[in-house]
């Protein structure tokens, strides 16, 4: 299929240090899949491992199904957007844009009508005769993005393409290039530390931590549903606790955690008896009320004001538990308030910390 | 004028002072004595005639100066493509904290007294020298090595190497790597991407290396002197020879007079293809 990538088992290290440990990923025709992580994460080397600007040490990727596993970069079906755009200097902007179309031995006037076909694309008509260092960040990526589209890749690289602009021209072109990978069909792979970036884009984010791709899913089930420590913590989630499955029974698993906190949780077939286990719990997901299911007393400790809503700190018997509450609703609360928190069995994550097998 | 202006201006005052003594005056000077005559002993007849530029156009000194120009084009040449590599490793290979000990070395050499270096050379490449004992060892016929064109080459190269080098390395230290991995990503081949990304972006270095090279090595004295046994004449060696041997200092001014023109016309006829190389695509 054109445009699928298959990533197998592949490894780099470099000098000892292993950057991509053990990755399998797939990609889909038409499919927009990120790499979410922190620096050193190893989302980088994995981008130029597909881009073929580095060697595995182990394992084998194919694009589009054909073995691509030791293809030179300037062979390979695949085209990049670098992080700092990477613009040839010496070259127009059109010369930039047209650089591949020339290797290719085009006649120059079908190099023209492509550049400015690319060029119109990123909405930059006629911007070809300007030089590169007269082009705004934003108008340097969208030529970048032209150089890279003009070739027609099967699956198209994009290393941090949004980390050098501003914040609101990074929303514009978060909504653009969506819209543009729509439009083209063309499997992007986007490599990006920024979550909420990462949300909005893709069909699929993969999340990495330390050379291993921790979980692959949609957003809205990685948001909801994140299965390990890292990935929670990564995406947000306020309360981590460490627990010990009591008993699991009727649908329902209940966990004491570590600080003596008895908790229900639904359960999702993984909780076994006895087991140890790491609870999470999205503070937007605790409400304060009178009864219910998980109902905790507590006492307010610390108010983060965050604009539409608030997280309070609330010290329980057991663990300090973050409780978000939206400010349209909020009552008059302030610091040593006594409350009674409560959050129904769903909003309690089962989490494998990453280190005991899943 | 503004303050700024003022102070930049006093402060070029000393150089330009320096200049003008060490440099212009005695150019001017001679300058003066290329248009004059050899007097019965060596002394110079002040005139106002261009005899002596008329006769530098004589068969066997333009022949001279072609041999001249031909040493400093294969010196330029020799060095540009034995010095790239070593610059290309050194700024881009080379593991970033022992580069600056790495360029002290290739600096080195230049502590030492160039005559001192040549006499080296002599002693390597004579009949009963290092090479040809190495030679004999090996049961091999001696080789003639020393005074022909190939050793002034050798010792031209050796001596401007770290001149071509230098350059080199400083604009290929600036080049941007993901340049380069953004030409392989076009589609370049290595040897596309170094054809059209590298070499023009470190055609200044280049440029700058060459000029180093060339010119001193157009009129280049030590090197055909020694190495070449003053068998085979150079423009630097007939030009210490009118003021040392023949006595003729008009005609020797004349000569590096025209020394000066030629490489100033090959700057002018090389200025607009630089540019051009330099220039938007």
């Amino acid at each position: 299929m054109r445009g699928a990538l298959a990533v197998r088992n592949l490894s780099k290290s470099y000098r000892g240090h292993p950057a991509v440990r053990d990755v399998t990923l797939d990609i889909a025709p038409g499919e927009l899949v990120t790499l979410l992580g922190p620096s050193g994460c190893g989302k980088t080397t994995l981008l130029r491992l597909v881009a073929g600007f580095e060697s595995p040490d182990v394992g084998s990727l194919s694009i589009s199904e054909l073995d691509m596993t030791s293809v030179p970069p300037h062979k390979r079906p695949v085209n990049t957007v670098f992080q700092h755009y990477a613009l040839f200097p010496h070259r127009s902007v059109a010369g930039n844009v047209g650089f591949g179309l020339e290797l290719r031995g085009l006649a120059p006037a079908e190099i023209e009508r492509r550049v400015d076909q690319a060029l119109a694309l990123v909405r930059l008509e006629g911007l070809g005769g300007r030089g590169v260092h007269e082009l705004s960040g934003g108008q340097k990526q969208r030529v970048a993005l032209a150089r890279a589209l003009v070739l027609e890749p099967e699956l198209l690289l994009l290393d941090e393409p949004m980390a050098a602009l501003d914040p609101k021209l990074r929303h514009e072109m978060r909504v653009e290039l969506k819209n543009l990978q729509e439009r083209l069909g063309i499997s992007f792979l986007f490599v990006t530390h920024d979550q909420d970036e990462a949300l909005l884009l893709s069909d699929r984010i993969a999340v990495m931590d330390r050379g291993r791709i921790e979980q692959v899913d949609s957003p809205e089930a990685l948001y909801e549903r994140p299965r390990t420590r890292f990935v929670a913590d990564f995406l947000g989630v306020q309360n981590l606790f460490r627990a010990s499955v009591q008993d699991v029974g009727a649908g329902i698993a209940r966990v004491a955690t570590a600080g003596g906190l008895r908790l229900l949780a639904k359960d999702d077939g993984g909780y076994r008896t006895g087991a140890p286990v790491w609870i999470g719990l999205r503070a937007e997901r605790v409400s304060l009320v009178e009864r219910a299911a998980n109902v905790l007393e507590g006492v307010i400790d610390d108010e983060i004001f965050l604009g539409d809503w608030t997280e309070w700190r609330v010290r329980t018997a057991g663990e300090t538990v973050s409780v978000g509450e939206g400010n349209v609703l909020a009552r008059d609360r302030s610091r040593g308030d006594a409350v009674t928190l409560w959050f129904p069995p769903e909003a309690v994550l089962r989490l494998d910390d990453g280190e005991a097998p899943a | 004028m503004s303050r700024e202006r003022r102070t930049a201006a006093l402060l070029l005052v000393p150089s330009l002072l320096l200049l003008l003594a060490l440099f212009y005056l005695p150019q001017a000077l001679l300058f003066a004595v290329s248009l004059g005559r050899r007097s019965a002993y060596g002394g110079v007849v002040r005139e106002l005639s261009l005899d002596n530029y008329l006769r530098a156009r004589e068969p066997l000194y333009l022949g001279i100066l072609g041999r001249s120009l031909a040493l400093a084009t294969a010196t330029t040449v020799v060095c540009l493509v034995a010095g790239f590599p070593v610059a290309w490793w050194l700024a881009r290979r080379f593991p970033a904290r022992f580069r600056s000990a790495l360029v002290a070395l290739i600096v080195l050499p230049l502590w030492t007294s160039f005559l001192v270096r040549m006499y080296a050379w002599i002693v390597l490449l004579r009949s009963e020298g290092i090479v040809n004992l190495a030679l004999q060892a090996a049961g091999l016929p001696p080789v003639e090595l020393l005074y022909n064109d190939a050793a002034v080459l050798i010792g031209q190269v050796y001596g401007e190497l770290p001149f071509m080098i230098l350059p080199l390395y400083v604009s290929l230290e600036k080049l941007d790597g993901a340049l380069v991995e953004a030409a392989a990503d076009c589609g370049a081949s290595p040897t596309r991407a170094f054809e059209s990304v590298v070499v023009p972006l470190a055609l200044p270095g280049i440029t700058a290396g060459c000029l180093l090279v060339f010119i001193p090595s157009l009129g280049a004295y030590l090197a055909p002197d020694l190495l070449g046994g003053g068998r085979s004449a150079y423009v630097g060696s007939l030009i210490q020879g009118q003021f040392a041997v023949a006595r003729d200092m008009p005609f020797g001014a004349a000569l590096s007079f025209v020394l000066s023109l030629v490489v100033l016309l090959l700057l002018l006829v090389f200025r607009r293809p630089l540019r051009a190389a330099q220039g938007l695509r």
